[in-house]
């Protein structure tokens, strides 16, 4: 069973107008408490030894001399958890195998990357942990090691897992790949598109994995009781799909673990997946003493998510007025050391934006020695799109077509069938086409070796299992209990406005709190821009369930039949002149007599949200390239996105914002850097440079509103569409200010000069 | 190990902590005098989520020993508001919406109090450079330097 709820217009009081958020004074006085800030009484610290190595057979791992350092109170290896069968599980936007999850905490057979771990140590403090790590004595058989995705899938190349073959290719392979699965979205006759097609342009990209960036290493604090019941707090955007996971590659009941959400500091899809947590659990269960766990950052790089680098190869072909009549893509994906790249997120994203007859997408998900790729913002969508849009920007050029006019010619609409399932509902695709065009920006004169440059994006967003309890306070104040994580993004103001709209009361009335896993049932992953959308179905309809009872309530006490009583502005009312009349009674009234009219009172929903709107967004930016240095430096950018509606405007813009400038960092100078040896070369903020505040100007923004008709008050999800277009867009304004198109992400000075000087064009 | 015995001032309060020779400022204020509201993002100087001012200069907590604040003065952001009344800083970021997880935030603001303390009347690209070494992943800092040029408006009594 799946729930959606109509759109229905109404005047707004609250939703649309721009509170302070319940989490803020927390957090511009530095009491707001991030897993890192937690601490128990008697607590060790954990450290994790990880491999040197790529790609090594683990041999054996002795702990005995760290096991014998005074101050050491427990090791883990591999000895210390189940092998896991191979089994499937969603955990945000990408899929998990157990077989796999065991492996990527704790090396078991193999390690697999630089940074992989071998084992964990809790110790009295920090500085003996550390010590210890260096006692630990690991043999390793080295073995060779493949770091790109081109050449991992050569016949010759090294072998992550022998037993891996390509899934989803018929007949079966008969010689195993690190080619993990092959995937195939396709819709009418190809051929017969580029045949009917007069340009056609084909070209070939490459990415770089770049690495989500949050500001708050990974850490943890478990604490493992002797009857087996476990609490364990984390920086997470999931705290039950953690409890759910750490139970089972732990073998513990999921009722005995007890998580409680943090604070997030940052994750944007990279703070999905367990990394320390099982292991402080196992240190804890093994040392009978709390053990908390920081990530360093260099650990944080070397160990955690990045997304995919990849390799992409496009070819669309079109009339000469512009119309799209065939497009191919393959797309290569780096999922790095285990199977589950974005590529199954970015191939239904590739093309979408457009209404395509004749279209291919197949996907390859490749791995490499490297850190296991974890979801970032509108996962692979990114790198697929900075292939196609630099196409489209190419064929707009080459037949003297506005790049906007073109993709008004070929724009996805209401009632278009996309390759990969849906036909599409009411879009704002054109609506942020169409406003982009029209503003100052997209008109506005440039100066020498400046370039303005247009891509657009398209995301699914998706709603989810979600539950939502309301209670009703003695004083007629509402505690808001909600299952979603806020990562960050203003989801509590977000519920709270929404309930209060919903009840006719205050926004401050309603206190808004994120539950541990005990206080409702299994919430889903704060991923996929569902937050508001399936957050706040679930919220409204817990408002819904208590403004019921309240009216049954006030039946009660007034005498009155139920259909006489309507709720309106935060009381019970006569429902109209001709229904009994009564003297209304306010929330406040009824929270006060609640206890002695048939017990207090509260609204409660668990669903499982459907209905979901495609997000999609419009990017200008103008950048000017310096030929001397090879700098490109952003001057101005404009965004226009529909996102459903804005609950609260200036949360979304910050949405928008953010994004667009991971975006830009994206572009312009974020990659891995790997040497010869497989080893990770620029693990931290200085090496790994992502934009500061001097890097990039004002965003500006403009929010269109086309109603999704599946939520109460419209909401499609904001979050990540922004993050999608800024590589083309940037490498487009490049193309347009010096004539050079760069088909290499990042787009940093080095490569910028180098392609000036080669002349390419 | 035997520790060091170290007597500072912090927030205006004497304080005297014992820590280890390699122990940082940062590890200091967060471990042993539990002022947690300064953050670690990276250990190295390299994101100023650790910005604190020590006798009027804003450092990167994490690049100081604990040992080098003796008889030092030190300011943290558990020392911004005064009372119950917050900083026109503090308040203008939660105005203008300039922060969305907020780790980053302390250190934004104990930076970004440092730069008005000696550029009342900053320009956009003042704000900017000045802030380079706060590295935001969240808010594209947009919202940032709106907050922090009208906080300078107001505490100039523009």
């Amino acid at each position: 069973m799946s729930t959606m709820v109509k759109y229905e217009e109404k005047a707004l009081k609250i939703v649309g107008t721009r509170p302070l958020r319940p989490d803020g004074v927390d957090k511009v006085t530095g009491r707001a408490r991030f897993a890192a800030d937690y601490s128990l009484p008697g607590q060790l610290i954990g450290k994790v030894l990880r491999s040197p190595h790529p790609h090594a057979r683990l041999k054996s791992i002795d702990t005995s001399a760290a096991q014998a350092l005074p101050g050491v109170k427990a090791v883990v290896t591999r000895e210390d958890f189940a092998d896991m069968p191979s089994e499937f599980a969603a955990s945000g936007e990408l899929t998990i195998n157990f077989r796999d999850v065991t492996r990527n905490m704790m090396a078991r057979e193999k390690v697999l990357y630089d940074g992989h771990p071998v084992a964990a140590v809790a110790a009295i403090s920090e500085s003996i942990a550390r010590k210890a790590l260096k006692l630990i004595k690991v043999e390793y058989e080295v073995l060779p090691h493949v770091i790109d995705v081109v050449e991992a899938v050569k016949p010759d190349a090294p072998l992550l897992h022998e037993q891996q073959y390509t899934d989803g290719v018929t007949p079966k392979p008969d010689k195993p790949s690190n080619i993990a699965k092959r995937l195939l979205f396709a819709r009418g006759d190809l051929a017969a598109g580029f045949k009917q097609a007069e340009l056609v342009v084909e070209r070939e990209f490459n990415t770089k994995p770049v690495h989500q960036g949050y500001i708050e290493p990974q850490a943890c604090l478990a604490s493992y009781s002797e009857d087996g019941v476990a609490e364990l707090w984390t920086g997470t955007q999931g705290h039950f799909v953690v409890r759910a996971q750490c139970a089972k590659v732990l073998q513990m009941d999921i009722g005995k673990l007890r998580v409680y959400p943090t604070e997030l500091g940052g994750g944007f899809g990279g703070k999905n997946n367990l990394y320390n947590e099982p292991l402080a659990i196992a240190l804890s269960r093994k040392s009978h003493r709390p053990v908390k766990m920081v990530m360093t950052r260099e650990e944080v790089f070397r160990a955690t998510g990045p997304t995919s680098g990849a390799n992409i190869k496009v070819k669309i072909g079109c009339t000469k007025d512009g119309r799209i009549t065939a497009a191919d893509a393959e797309l290569n994906f780096q999922a790095g050391a285990f199977a589950g790249s974005s590529v199954g997120m970015a191939a239904p994203c590739t093309f979408t934006r457009y209404d395509l007859e004749n279209v291919r997408v197949v996907g390859n998900d490749i791995t490499t020695n490297r850190p296991k790729v974890a979801a970032y913002r509108a996962p692979g969508a990114p790198i697929a799109v900075f292939a196609v849009e630099s196409v489209i920007d190419e064929m707009a050029k080459k037949l003297r077509i506005d790049p906007i006019e073109f993709r008004l010619r070929n724009a996805a609409r209401e009632g278009t069938q996309t390759y990969y399932g849906p036909k599409l509902g009411p879009i704002g695709y054109i609506e942020t086409l169409e406003k982009a065009k029209a503003h100052p920006h997209y008109s506005a004169p440039l100066g020498p070796n400046q370039g303005r440059g247009i891509a657009t994006g398209f995301w699914f967003n998706i709603g989810m299992e979600t539950s939502s309890t309301l209670n009703l306070n003695e004083d007629g104040t509402v505690t808001l209990i909600m299952g979603t994580v806020d990562v960050a993004g203003g989801l509590r103001a977000s519920m709270a406005m929404m309930v209060a709209e919903e009840l006719g009361i205050e926004y401050d009335k309603v206190r808004p709190v994120v539950s541990d896993t005990t206080m409702l049932a299994f919430n889903f992953i704060t991923a996929g821009s569902r937050g508001t959308f399936a957050g706040g179905m679930a919220c409204v309809l817990a408002a819904r369930d208590a403004i019921e009872k309240l009216r049954r309530r006030a039946a009660q006490i007034r005498e009155v039949a139920l259909d006489d009583i309507a709720w309106k502005d935060g009381a019970a009312r006569p429902a109209s002149a001709s229904a009994k009349q009564f003297e209304p009674m306010s929330l406040a009234e009824l929270g006060r007599m609640a206890g002695k009219t048939g017990g207090t009172i509260s609204g409660h929903s668990a669903i499982n949200a459907q209905g979901a709107g495609p997000g999609f967004s419009t990017h200008i930016v103008d950048v000017e390239v310096d030929r001397q240095t090879g700098l490109v430096k952003v001057l101005r950018y404009t965004i226009a996105q529909d996102v459903g509606k804005a609950i609260h405007p200036a949360y979304v813009e910050g949405q928008l914002q953010g994004a667009c400038v991971q975006g830009i960092g994206w572009s312009l100078n974020e990659e891995y850097v790997y040497g010869a040896d497989g080893v990770l070369q620029n693990p931290g903020f200085l090496d790994y440079r992502v934009p500061v505040a001097s890097d990039v100007p004002f965003i500006e923004t403009i929010i269109v509103e086309v109603p999704n008709p599946n939520h109460p008050y419209g909401v499609r999800g904001a979050g990540e569409v922004s993050i999608i277009p800024p590589i083309a867009a940037i490498s487009n304004a490049i193309e347009n200010a010096v004539g050079i198109r760069l088909r290499e992400q990042p787009m940093s000075p080095p490569k910028v000069l180098k392609a000036l000087d080669e002349g390419k064009g | 190990m035997s520790k060091n015995r170290v007597t500072a001032t912090v927030n205006g309060d004497a304080v005297e902590f014992l820590c280890e020779t390699q122990q940082t400022l940062l590890e200091v204020l967060r471990d042993e005098l539990r002022l947690t509201g300064t953050k670690e993002g990276c250990g190295t100087g390299d994101c100023g989520a650790c910005s604190v001012m020590v006798d009027g200069r804003l450092v990167c907590s994490c690049l100081m020993l604990g040992v080098e604040a003796q008889g030092k003065s030190v300011q943290t952001i558990e020392g911004m508001a005064t009372g119950k009344t917050l900083h026109p800083l503090q308040r203008k970021f939660l105005e203008h919406a300039a922060l969305q997880c907020g780790v980053c935030t302390p250190g934004v603001l104990v930076a970004a109090r440092a730069l008005l303390e000696r550029t009342p009347d900053p320009t956009e690209q003042e704000v900017r450079y000045w802030l380079a070494g706060n590295l935001c992943r969240c808010t594209g800092y947009h919202k940032i330097v709106e907050a922090v040029l009208d906080a300078a408006r107001e505490m100039r009594g523009a």
